[in-house]
């Protein structure tokens, strides 16, 4: 455990230090960074902001879970970028404001459309950001033995230190330090289990090439493995093909229209660096998630070769004496991580046959055996991953401040929505227009300040309900059918107008909100779901039905005013912004 | 250069732009949704190193051709907004 305080506290220093470096000193540079980040700095950035606890220690756990099936979310979250880069992030990068609303607000000409905007962005960042403060908590709680609560807190002063100070400059330049943690905390297990496993150290070839020392690919050898012991084959899946089809567009539109990703191309200097920045992103992203597969597929190989048919050594006993009783026998001992895990609740042992050993089989077990693993969370694959595939102890405390990282970094960048979408939206271009510059930052400070502790509040909340990843569906579908539809329009259809849409943002959030409440919490059959489309991609059907309403009830009531339309020619073109009537008399473009 | 070439500069640089990105959505489409899901039983008859092919663009393929979508799209540009003469 040393080495992970050791990791834990080096990180966070270094996080503070950049934290009293990176100061805030105007609304300009608190909420966009001063407008000058470099693009492949900000593309960095992004890549943190992004990649939250569950990319980083629930997503290769999923997907060793799922196989094929796991492939949504490797589509998904990655294919929402190129979205982004050729519709929505230089355009909105040209309109030149400060957030997600602004753009909302004034396109639109509309208070009302700009207040449904903010609560669009503040229900989806507040979803997000409880997962990301549990995620403090287990990290916390799992390895470093701290109590869950204190272990958001120190999470939260943290967060606090950064976000507060120095707003989205410090933010900024944290999250580039935390990239760095996360992908060398997420590289290097990965490299150590593809050489043990497949001889290969790049983990992307280890994937596609054979078993160590054997004339069988890994796939196909896992594919035996899992039907063996009467799993669905790994290159496969039990979701029909629309539902498949629907979660991937859910995730990649709702990856477009997230507020917290689409707020980091402001801080770029130029549409075009918005658009170079974009890829960028996708290169940092890319090399986690095209990692995660393979992390996921040797850690259902690691898992099984040490679990299956191992004897069971009780939590009384002796562990050394014990398995190497069992090793005289000509045994297999169960590995001394799996008494540790037990304590977490992820996984356990009923020994159902009573022989004394692990016996882990799927749904179908040709052999009859009952699987004895109850309970089983996926999340084990990667938790215990460095000790499944027994690496040095340095890897796992490296592991540990990975997950920190990822967690914090994405939750700073929603909490930038959160208090700019108060002290800007809501105070500065709605209630308060004469506010200055030198209150507007303090309210900012203030804001971030109240958010901090409201997503420490709902961490503490959520663990407690435990239904975390059950609203993340939300965040995605909210984002697909409420923002991405009228940010989209409005850049692409200049006889998109004010009525059209409030009419669809008000569509995409009230269905969307309603059908995932329904089927996750009233009735939970998923024979009931609508065109046989689980919560998780209803988003992406709605999005359609909204982006229609929207265009109908445009068409049927007057096109915008002619400003608007300028407006809307002139953000197409990068480098020609000049300031357009109403829209743009309140706050100038920058 | 008068208003009114910039105007029809612009106009024309618009759909060019358009064209592109209708052309690179396509690309998206076909290698995401296409290869990794509404094709992928046909395309898993081939293999890609020791992968199924349609589950690899699924898992990794899909992936990296995002990655040159994206940076072929900023080259793209910068050329569309040269020829057009308008500012980056």
């Amino acid at each position: 455990m040393d080495w992970t305080l050791f990791f834990v506290a080096t990180t966070f220093a270094l996080y503070i230090g950049i934290a009293i470096w990176a100061r805030a000193g105007s609304t300009n540079d608190f909420y966009v960074a001063g407008h000058d980040v470099h693009p492949v700095v900000n593309g960095m950035a992004t890549a943190a902001d992004w990649m939250s606890a569950a990319s980083f220690l629930s997503m290769a756990g999923l997907i060793a879970f799922m196989g094929y099936g796991g492939s949504v979310y490797l589509m998904g979250w990655t294919g929402g970028y190129v979205l982004l880069a050729v519709l929505l992030a230089p355009f909105l990068r040209e309109f030149g404001k400060f957030t997600v609303p602004d753009f909302v607000g004034d396109r639109y000409y509309s208070t009302a459309a700009r207040l449904i905007a903010v609560l669009c962005a503040l229900f989806v960042s507040f979803t997000y950001i409880a997962g990301q403060m549990k995620g403090v908590g287990v990290a916390f709680s799992g390895f470093l033995g701290v109590e869950f609560n204190v272990g958001i807190g120190i999470g939260m002063v943290i967060v606090f230190f950064y976000a507060v100070l120095g707003g989205m400059k410090g933010v900024t330049y944290t999250q580039v330090a935390q990239y760095c943690v996360l992908i060398f905390a997420y590289t290097v297990p990965a490299i150590f289990m593809s050489i043990i496993i497949t001889d290969n150290p790049v983990p992307q070839l280890g994937f596609i090439g054979n078993m160590a020392g054997e004339d069988i690919s890994m796939l196909d050898k896992l594919n035996k493995t899992v039907t063996d012991l009467g799993f669905l084959e790994y290159t496969q899946t039990d979701k029909s093909m629309f539902d498949m089809f629907a979660i991937t567009g859910a995730l990649m539109f709702g990856t477009a229209g997230l507020p917290h990703v689409i707020i980091r191309f402001f801080t770029v200097k130029s549409a075009k660096a918005a658009r170079i920045s974009a890829g960028w992103a996708l290169v940092f992203i890319a090399l986690l998630y095209t990692a995660a597969p393979a992390v996921g597929s040797f850690a259902r190989i690691n898992f099984i070769d040490t679990v299956n048919e191992a004897t069971y050594i009780q939590d009384g006993e002796d562990y050394a004496t014990r398995a190497a009783e069992i090793k005289a026998d000509g045994g297999k001992p169960i590995p001394e991580w799996y008494g540790y895990w037990e304590k977490t609740s992820l996984i356990g042992f009923e020994d159902k046959n009573g022989d004394g050993k692990v016996q882990f089989r799927g749904p179908n077990p040709p052999d009859g055996n009952e699987n004895e693993v109850i309970p089983f969370s996926a999340d084990i694959h990667v938790l215990a991953n460095p000790q499944i595939a027994n690496l040095p102890c340095w890897v796992i405390g490296l592991v540990v401040a990975g997950g920190l990282a990822a967690a914090l970094s994405t939750a700073a960048g929603l909490l930038m929505v959160i208090s700019s979408a108060v002290s800007h939206d809501l105070c500065k271009r709605t209630f308060f227009k004469d506010m200055d510059d030198k209150t507007e930052l303090l309210v900012a400070r203030g804001a971030a300040a109240g958010a901090v502790l409201a997503a420490g509040l709902l961490g503490v909340f959520a663990s407690q309900l435990g239904f975390v990843a059950q609203v993340v569906a939300f965040a995605f579908g909210l984002a697909a059918a409420s923002l991405f539809p009228i940010i989209f329009l409005g850049i692409f259809w200049k006889r998109m107008n004010k009525e059209g849409a409030i009419a669809s943002m008000l569509f995409g959030l009230i269905s969307t909100f309603a059908y995932i409440y329904y089927f996750k919490f009233v009735d939970t059959d998923p024979t009931n779901w609508f065109l046989g489309v689980s919560p998780e991609g209803i988003g992406f059907v709605f999005m359609w039905f909204s982006i229609s309403i929207g265009i109908i009830v445009a068409m049927l009531t007057p096109a915008p005013p002619q400003s608007i339309q300028d407006l809307v020619e002139d953000i197409r073109v990068p480098g020609t912004r000049v300031s357009h009537g109403a829209a743009d008399a309140e706050m100038p473009p920058a | 250069m008068s208003d009114e070439t910039q105007k029809t500069n612009a106009k024309a640089y618009w759909k060019a732009t358009i064209r592109l990105t209708v052309s690179l959505l396509i690309i998206w489409f076909a290698v995401s949704y296409g290869a990794g899901i509404l094709f992928r039983e046909f395309l898993d008859q081939f293999s890609i190193g020791g992968a199924p092919l349609g589950f690899w663009f699924a898992q990794q393929g899909a992936i990296y051709v995002f990655v040159a979508l994206i940076f072929y799209y900023c080259w793209a540009m910068a050329r569309l907004e040269r020829k057009f003469g308008v500012e980056g």
